[in-house]
């Protein structure tokens, strides 16, 4: 098995590796906020600090035929899905050990063993994607699922509402994850959207749709769970708004200064690592040294993964003009 | 003259239209409240209040037809597209609405807008942030498309575009909205007019943009006495002023940030090559990205775009030989 099916088995039921998987995340985000700080990685980046809950229940629900097209933010989702951190952070860095070799950047990652599609960076972009695998399954006549998860912000682009007609019409084996964390760039959901449960939009389309509070595990996997049955049984479509919120500002350069005070402090009470590490303890009986332990460790092992990246090798001019077409044609 | 940074220079034209025009309107996403996710938005929501400038939902299709109604209707609107690319989901409302009105009202009507998007390379934001995509725009009649190369090209130009009675790409280099410039508020550019960046005599370049600056820097350093001809205008593009020049040099080179098929400067060559057939002294070349998606590592991403080293390796070549060499990925093999 490799190294990526293997996490992803790791993380399917075991609160402790659960945990462990949200605290690898945010350490990983920590690392690649301070990186493209300090100008080490140049462009941009945007981190999914608070939103890990989310993106380990969803891996943990999928099987890995089960493709997901997911945004930009979406380090949190690939490292949940299996990405190992070395391919991820490699990529990050644009090296050759990138999961795209490089040549695709922190808003690019993909992992097709693990069901990652290549992540867009175009509002919207993934979701009418997601409806055409899962197009392809029902004609298929197979079991799998496909998932689209974008943010609050992409429900007013069109993509949105065409993609959501046309699964719901065909009743297409597709789950919609819309991750609500408040904010789409420096605007606040509210300021561009005139309701605030954004998943009703879907009762227009006459598809099966609730929110539910991404920042709890157990709610999120139930959730996710029971829209993946319906889809896989042929029953459809769904929206799911998960509420979570956006820890830090939008992208590499954004202090989210517009935030209202005590917001953030607000979230964070209910911040998704706090709550896995209470069930952590609950359920798998870790205690407060072996908490302690852990954490120590994913540290380490991130800091051994910058490393390991930074000396990895960059690749070469050669790379660039490779898959543009199934085989190559000298111009 | 005061200098200021490019993006100062389009907030700064921006406010100086309003302030003369009161139908001058401004929206976009994040350009009211945050002042323009690239700061080419300070200060207007202040100055102008939220009736005229407005944020957006994240709905390019809505708000690019929303100028396009509006400009109907009497109003001039200035949109941002944030990346250039995000056109793409509103591009119906642009090239099949917007364009077609003047014509398909017999006339009656017309789209005093200017659409803004920044554009192109450099800066390491991967194959969905970074291309130049003027092709989209420059194959449908009806459009102008500008694009500024520094502080005063951005400020003049830009006045220039809202004052026009028709619908204005304008394509600001994403690069140089940092770069700082003289700019003479009062110095007036007129839309299908180019510039002279640097007059010489044995060839010319004509270039678009951020490859201003790259072939400036390349005709500092040339043994070659090479004129640069700054385009500004790909729509209506300066016929008068290209031929001027390449009747006196007898060579034209065009760098263009753009992949080799189906580029702008393919006009330029063809019009040239019509009009000098026999007496040019060298092939009429471009020198182009390649036809492969912008790279997101740096170092790819820098071989990616034309640069001075390349703009001279190919002009020594065409000098010596008056043949148009061969673009570096062939030349390497790839
Ligand atoms: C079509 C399009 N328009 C605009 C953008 C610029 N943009 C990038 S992220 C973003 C905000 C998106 O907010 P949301 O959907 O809530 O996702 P989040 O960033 O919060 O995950 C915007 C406007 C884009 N990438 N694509
Ligand atoms: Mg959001």
């Amino acid at each position: 098995m490799s190294k990526g099916l293997e996490r992803r088995k790791a993380i399917l039921s075991d609160p402790i590796a659960q945990f462990e998987r949200a605290v690898e995340i945010r350490e990983f985000e920590n690392q690649i906020n301070a990186l493209f700080a300090s100008g080490t990685i140049r462009g941009t980046t945007h981190l999914c600090l608070g939103q890990e809950a989310l993106a380990i229940g969803l891996a943990s629900v999928l099987r890995t035929d089960d493709p997901v097209s997911a945004t930009y933010r979406s380090h949190g989702i690939a490292l949940a899905l299996g990405l190992t951190p070395e391919s991820a952070m490699a990529e990050i860095m644009g090296k050759a050990t990138g999961c795209c070799g490089g040549l695709g950047g922190s808003m690019h990652l993909c992992d097709l063993e693990l069901g990652l599609l290549p992540t867009s960076a175009i509002i919207g972009g993934g979701m009418p994607i997601a409806a055409g695998a899962a197009l392809a399954f029902q004609v298929q006549g197979n079991d799998r699922v496909a998932v689209a998860v974008f943010g609050d912000g992409a429900t007013n682009i069109g993509a949105f509402h065409e993609t959501l007609n046309l699964a719901a019409i065909w009743k297409l084996p597709v789950v919609f994850i819309c991750d609500n964390n408040v904010y789409a760039e420096y605007s606040r959901i509210n300021l561009t959207t005139p309701i605030e449960d954004l998943h009703i939009r879907a009762e227009s389309y006459a598809m099966p749709h609730y929110a539910l509070d991404g920042m709890d595990i157990d709610v999120v996997r139930e959730g996710i769970q029971s829209a993946v049955d319906r889809a896989r049984s042929g029953g459809g479509p769904t929206l799911i708004e998960a509420k979570t919120y956006r820890f830090a500002g939008h992208s590499r350069a954004d202090q989210a200064l517009y935030r209202p005070e005590g917001e953030l402090d607000s979230w964070k009470s209910r911040d998704p690592l706090l709550l896995l590490e209470e069930r952590a303890k609950k359920i798998g009986k870790m205690s407060e040294s072996d908490v302690a332990d852990m954490k120590a460790r994913k540290t380490k092992e991130i800091e051994a993964t910058v490393a390991l990246c930074q000396a990895a090798p960059e690749p070469s001019p050669k790379t660039m003009f490779e898959n543009i077409w199934s085989r190559k044609v000298n111009q | 003259m005061p200098a200021m940074r490019v993006r100062q220079a389009i907030a700064t034209a921006l406010a100086d239209e309003m302030r003369t025009d009161p139908t001058v309107i401004v929206f976009g996403e994040d350009i009211a409240a945050a002042e323009g996710p690239f700061k080419t938005t300070e200060g207007l929501l202040e100055e102008f209040g939220p009736i005229r400038v407005r944020d957006t939902p994240i709905s390019e299709m809505a708000f690019t037809g929303a100028a396009v109604g509006a400009a109907t209707m009497g109003m001039k609107p200035v949109i941002e597209i944030m990346f250039m690319e995000f056109l793409g989901v509103a591009l119906d409302q642009l090239v099949t609405e917007g364009a077609k009105m003047r014509y398909l009202s017999n006339g009656k009507l017309s789209v005093p807008m200017v659409v803004r998007a920044s554009v192109g390379g450099g800066l390491g934001f991967g194959g969905q942030h970074s291309q130049t995509l003027e092709n989209w725009v420059a194959a449908t009649p009806g459009l102008k498309v500008l694009s500024p190369s520094d502080a005063q090209s951005a400020y003049s130009l830009l006045r220039a575009a809202i004052q026009d009675p028709d619908l204005v790409m304008f394509l600001e280099p994403r690069v140089t909205y940092a770069e700082r410039g003289e700019v003479d508020t009062n110095l007036k550019m007129e839309i299908g007019k180019a510039r002279v960046a640097k007059p010489g005599k044995d060839l010319t370049i004509v270039a678009l943009g951020q490859m201003t600056n790259i072939a400036r820097q390349a005709a500092a350093t040339s043994s070659t006495d090479i004129e640069v001809i700054d385009l500004c205008t790909i729509v209506p593009w300066d016929k008068k002023t290209v031929f001027e020049s390449v009747k006196k040099t007898g060579r034209l080179v065009v760098v263009e940030e753009q992949p080799e098929s189906g580029g702008w400067g393919s006009e330029i060559v063809a019009a040239v090559s019509a009009e000098f057939f026999g007496e040019l002294k060298a092939a009429p070349i471009r020198i182009t990205c390649p036809n492969v998606p912008v790279p997101y590592n740096g170092g790819l991403e820098a071989r990616f775009l034309p640069n001075p080293t390349e703009v001279n390796y190919q002009i020594d070549q065409l000098m010596a030989t008056g043949k148009a060499p061969q673009p570096w990925w062939i030349r390497e093999g790839f």
